[in-house]
C-alpha cells in the first residue's frame, strides 16, 4: 500500500513538473497573468507530492518494510534506527529522489524569498526549475524506482553498506546536494535572464544570493565528505582526489568562478556573457558528477550500481540541458552589453585573473578525470590518473590565487595604480614573511611547500584582517554583510592553507607490527598497545584494540580503535579511534591479526593541524551564507533601473574599450 | 597600429601563451603520472620491462599468500586464471583483502621479476569486483561470480 501511494506521488509529481515546465513560460510569452500566477502553486505542489514520497520512503525504512526492493537491499532489521533513516538516501534510488525534493525545496524557497521579483521573471525561473524537475522524475520513475516491489518479500534486508553507517554520511549527501541543485537555480534565473531576453545587472543581483548559498552548502558538503573519509575510510586521508570527489569539485570549481564574475557583474555590468555561460557551466558539472557517479563508468564506493540504461539516459538529459542551454545562450549572446572598460590594473582585472586560474584548474581536474574513460574508449589501454598529477598541477595554479586574493578587496574598480596598492599592501607583505616563519618555527612544518603555505596564510588572513580594520575605521560601523562574508571565506583560505602545509609536511605516519604490552614512538608521543578485546554493537561485533598514548610519561587518552565484522554481509570494517585536537590528532586503527599472541599490524598517525583544514572550510561556508544574506539583495524592486546603458556614458575614453553593443 | 590594436595584440599573445604553457604543463604532469593497468597476462604480451610503474590487477591466487613473520610484508600471487605474477607489499592490507577476492596492486616491477606494490586497493563491497579486473577475466574466457541478487 506505502509502495503505491508513494508511486503515485511521484507520477503526481511528474504531472506538476510538466504542467510547471510548460504553463507558466507560455504564460510568460503572451503575457497572461493567469497562466504565470500558476508557477507558484505548481511549485508547491510538485513540492508536497515529492516530499510525501520522500516521507513514505522513510515510514517503509522506519517500518522495515522489505516488499520494497529498496529497502530489502539497503537496511536491515538489526539497524539502528537513526541509520535506517539516512540508508534512504544510502543508496542509488533514494538519493535520486533526495536530489528532486532538494530541488523542489529550492524552487519552493525562490517561491517565498524571491516575491518582489517581477512576475513573468518568476514564472520562468520556475519554470525551468519544472523542467529539470521533470528530467529527473523521469529518470527516478523509469530507471531507479525506490518504490519497485520485491516478491515475494525479502525475511531480511541485506543491511546498508558499513562505511556508509555514520553520523557523518547522514548529512554528507543531503549537503552535498542541497549545493548541487543549488546550482539549478543559478542556472535557471540566466536562462530565465536569456528567455527575457532582457538581460541586464538586475538578474545578477537576483541571482547572487542564491548562488552564494548553493556554493556554502556545496563547501560543506565536500568538506564533510572529506572529514568522513578521514575518520571512516582509516587511511587518514583528507582527499585522495578520486574520480568522486572530482565530480563534487567541479561544480565548486565552477561555481567560485561564477560568485566572483557575478560580482563584477553586477557591480560594473562586464562579463555578462561570462557569468551566463559560467551559470550553465556549473549545473552542467553537477550533472555530469551526478552521471560519472551514477552510471557505474567510474569505480568507488559511491557507484552504487552499473547499469547502463541509467548513464545512457543521463547522458542523453545531460546533453538537452546544456545543449539546449548554449543553444539559447548563441541566439542572445549578438544582442548582450558588454558592460563598461576598465584598466589592466582594476579589480575587474584581479577578477578576471581569479577566473581565469578557477577555469584552468577546473580544466585540469576534468581532463584528469575524463583521461582515463576517453584512452578506455579510443583502446589506449586502461589507465589511472595518479593523485601527484592533481595535487601538483592544483598547487601550481593556486600560488597565484592566493597572493592575488589580498589585492582585490583593496583594489579599485575601473583603473588602479601600483602605488596604491603597495602603500596598502607593502606593509602587510613584509609582516607576512616575518610572521609566517615564525609561526612555521613555533608550530611545525618543514620544507620549501610548509614556507610558502605559512607565508601565504599569513597573507591571506592578515590582509583580511587589514580590510576588516579599514571598513570598520572609514564606515565606524561593521560593513555590509557580503564584505564580512568575503573577509571571513578569504581567511577560510589561509586557515586551510596552514592544515594542508603542515599536515602534508610534518604528519607522521606509521605501520607496524605490535605485541601486547608493546610501544612505540612518534614525536613526542608513545603508544602502547595493550591487546584487544571482544566488544559487540547493535549489528557489528568486534575486535576492540586498547592503546596508551602518553607524553613524557604521563597518560593523555587511550584510544579504542575497532576492527568491526557487520553481521547482516558479513563485512569487515576498520573503525579508527581519533584524540581531536585543534593542534594535532592522534589518530589509532588497527590492522589484522598476526598471531595467536594477540598482536596486531597497526597503523598509527601523528596528524598536526589536520582539524584547520575543515576549520577553513567551515569559515569559507559560513562566509557565504553571510554574504548571501546582505541587505542589499533584499532590496529588489522592479523600478530598479541602474542597467548597464546609463553605465555606458559614463566609461571613460582612453580605457581599454569593450566591444561596442 | 593603433594603441588599442596594440593592446590587443598583447592581450592575444599573453593568452597563447599562458594556455601553450598550461596545456604543456597539463599534457606533461598527465604523461608522468598516468598508470597503465594490466593484467599478469596483458604483462606478459606487452613484455613489461623491470623498473615500470603500473598498475596490475587480478584474483588473489587462493594459497599463496605467506606473511613474514617479524615485518608487515606479505607475499602473494595475483592471477587471471591464465598467468600468475608474484607480488610482494609492506603495510597494512585493506579490510577485503581476501584469497579469492579481485584487487589492484600498484607498484613497481622489480628486476628479480616480482611485483613490489606500494599500495594495493580491494573495493569497499564484499561482492565487488573492479570493472578493469571483470573486464580481463571475461576476456580470458572465465565465468564471473555472479552478483547476488543485486
Amino acid at each position: 500500500m506505502l509502495g503505491e501511494l508513494g508511486q503515485f506521488c511521484l507520477i503526481a509529481a511528474l504531472l506538476l513538473a510538466v504542467c510547471l515546465g510548460i504553463v507558466p513560460l507560455w504564460g510568460a510569452q503572451r503575457r497572461d497573468s493567469a497562466l504565470v500566477g500558476t508557477a507558484t502553486p505548481l511549485t508547491w505542489g510538485l513540492f508536497l507530492f515529492t516530499f510525501t514520497a520522500f516521507i513514505l520512503l522513510t515510514i517503509a525504512f522506519v517500518q522495515n518494510d522489505f516488499s520494497l526492493s529498496y529497502v530489502a537491499h539497503q537496511s536491515n532489521s538489526l539497524l539502528p534506527l537513526g541509520y535506517r533513516i539516512s540508508a534512504v538516501w544510502g543508496g542509488h534510488e533514494g538519493s535520486l529522489l533526495l536530489w528532486v525534493l532538494m530541488l523542489t525545496m529550492w524552487a519552493v524557497a525562490v517561491t517565498i524569498f524571491s516575491r518582489s521579483l517581477p512576475p513573468t521573471f518568476r514564472a520562468r525561473v520556475l519554470a525551468v526549475i519544472g523542467m529539470v524537475s521533470t528530467g529527473f522524475l523521469l529518470f527516478t520513475i523509469f530507471t531507479s524506482n525506490p518504490f519497485g516491489r520485491l516478491l515475494p518479500a525479502a525475511a531480511d534486508g541485506s543491511d546498508l553498506n558499513p562505511l556508509l553507517q555514520d553520523p557523518g554520511l547522514i548529512i554528507h549527501p543531503p549537503m552535498l546536494y542541497t549545493g548541487y541543485v543549488g546550482f539549478a537555480i543559478a542556472f535557471a534565473f540566466a536562462i530565465a535572464a536569456l528567455l527575457e531576453g532582457k538581460i541586464d545587472r538586475q538578474w545578477v543581483r537576483w541571482s547572487r544570493p542564491w548562488t552564494l548559498a548553493a556554493w556554502s552548502f556545496l563547501t560543506a558538503g565536500i568538506a564533510l565528505g572529506s572529514w568522513w573519509a578521514y575518520y571512516e575510510l582509516g587511511w587518514g586521508g583528507w582527499w585522495f582526489w578520486d574520480p568522486v570527489e572530482n565530480a563534487s569539485f567541479m561544480p565548486w570549481l565552477a561555481g567560485t568562478a561564477l560568485i566572483h564574475s557575478q560580482a563584477v557583474t553586477e557591480k560594473r555590468g562586464a562579463f555578462i556573457n561570462w557569468t551566463l555561460l559560467l551559470a550553465i557551466l556549473s549545473f552542467s558539472l553537477s550533472l555530469l558528477g551526478t552521471f560519472l557517479v551514477r552510471s557505474g563508468v567510474l569505480t568507488s564506493v559511491h557507484a552504487f550500481a552499473a547499469d547502463p540504461t541509467r548513464g545512457i539516459f543521463i547522458l542523453i538529459f545531460l546533453g538537452v540541458v546544456v545543449g539546449g542551454a548554449l543553444l539559447l545562450y548563441t541566439f542572445r549572446a549578438p544582442r548582450l552589453p558588454t558592460g563598461t572598460a576598465f584598466g589592466w590594473l582594476s579589480r575587474e582585472t584581479l577578477l578576471l585573473v581569479n577566473n581565469v586560474f578557477f577555469a584552468c584548474a577546473l580544466g585540469m581536474v576534468l581532463l584528469g578525470t575524463l583521461y582515463p574513460l576517453i584512452a578506455d574508449a579510443l583502446n589506449l589501454g586502461k589507465i589511472s590518473v595518479g593523485p601527484p598529477y592533481f595535487s601538483l598541477l592544483f598547487t601550481l595554479l593556486m600560488a597565484p590565487i592566493v597572493l592575488i586574493v589580498p589585492f582585490g578587496p583593496f583594489s579599485r574598480w575601473k583603473s588602479d595604480s601600483w602605488a596604491h596598492l603597495k602603500k596598502e599592501l607593502l606593509p602587510t607583505a613584509v609582516i607576512s614573511i616575518g610572521l609566517g616563519l615564525l609561526a612555521m618555527w613555533m608550530l611545525g612544518g618543514s620544507g620549501v611547500r610548509a614556507v610558502m603555505g605559512w607565508i601565504g596564510a599569513t597573507w591571506l588572513i592578515l590582509g583580511s584582517l587589514l580590510y576588516l580594520v579599514r571598513q570598520i575605521k572609514g564606515r565606524r560601523r561593521l560593513p555590509p554583510r557580503s564584505e564580512i562574508g568575503m573577509i571571513l571565506a578569504h581567511m577560510g583560505i589561509g586557515i586551510y592553507l596552514i592544515g594542508v602545509s603542515v599536515v602534508e609536511t610534518s604528519g607522521l605516519e606509521r605501520d607496524l607490527r605490535l605485541a601486547p604490552g608493546e610501544s612505540t614512538q612518534l614525536a613526542e608521543y608513545s603508544f602502547r598497545f595493550d591487546g584487544t578485546a571482544p566488544a559487540q554493537g547493535p549489528n557489528f561485533i568486534a575486535e576492540q584494540g586498547s592503546v596508551v598514548v602518553s607524553k613524557d610519561g604521563r597518560d593523555i587518552t587511550t584510544l579504542q580503535p575497532e576492527k568491526r565484522r557487520y553481521l547482516a554481509t558479513g563485512m569487515v570494517m576498520t573503525e579508527a579511534s581519533i584524540d581531536p585536537g585543534l593542534s594535532r590528532d592522534l589518530y589509532v586503527a588497527l590492522g589484522e591479526s598476526l598471531d595467536a599472541d594477540g598482536a596486531w599490524s597497526l597503523r598509527i598517525y601523528v596528524k598536526p593541524f589536520v582539524r584547520w583544514i575543515w576549520l577553513g572550510a567551515i569559515f569559507m561556508l559560513v562566509g557565504g551564507f553571510i554574504a548571501a544574506a546582505d541587505r542589499r539583495y533584499k532590496q529588489v524592486s522592479i523600478a530598479a533601473d541602474d542597467t548597464i546603458k546609463s553605465d555606458k556614458k559614463a566609461a571613460e575614453p582612453g580605457l581599454a574599450t569593450a566591444e561596442s553593443l | 597600429m593603433t594603441p588599442t590594436r596594440k593592446r590587443r595584440l598583447f592581450a592575444v599573445l599573453f593568452v597563447l601563451l599562458g594556455v601553450g604553457t598550461a596545456t604543456g604543463m597539463l599534457v606533461y604532469a598527465l604523461s608522468d603520472n598516468a598508470l597503465f593497468f594490466y593484467t599478469p597476462t596483458k604483462m606478459a604480451e606487452e613484455q613489461v620491462a623491470a623498473g615500470t610503474k603500473f598498475r596490475l590487477g587480478g584474483m588473489v591466487l587462493p594459497g599463496s599468500v605467506k606473511r613474514d613473520t617479524q615485518s608487515l610484508g606479505v607475499h602473494f600471487v595475483i592471477t587471471d586464471n591464465d598467468a600468475e605474477q608474484d607480488v610482494f607489499y609492506e603495510g597494512i592490507l585493506p579490510d577485503l583483502f581476501r584469497e579469492g577476492q579481485g584487487v589492484i596492486a600498484s607498484g613497481i616491477l622489480r628486476p628479480d621479476g616480482k611485483f613490489e606494490a606500494t599500495q594495493v586497493l580491494a573495493k569497499h563491497d564484499e561482492n565487488y569486483m573492479p570493472p578493469e579486473v571483470a573486464d580481463a577475466l571475461r576476456e580470458a574466457g572465465h565465468e564471473l561470480p555472479t552478483e547476488p541478487g543485486v
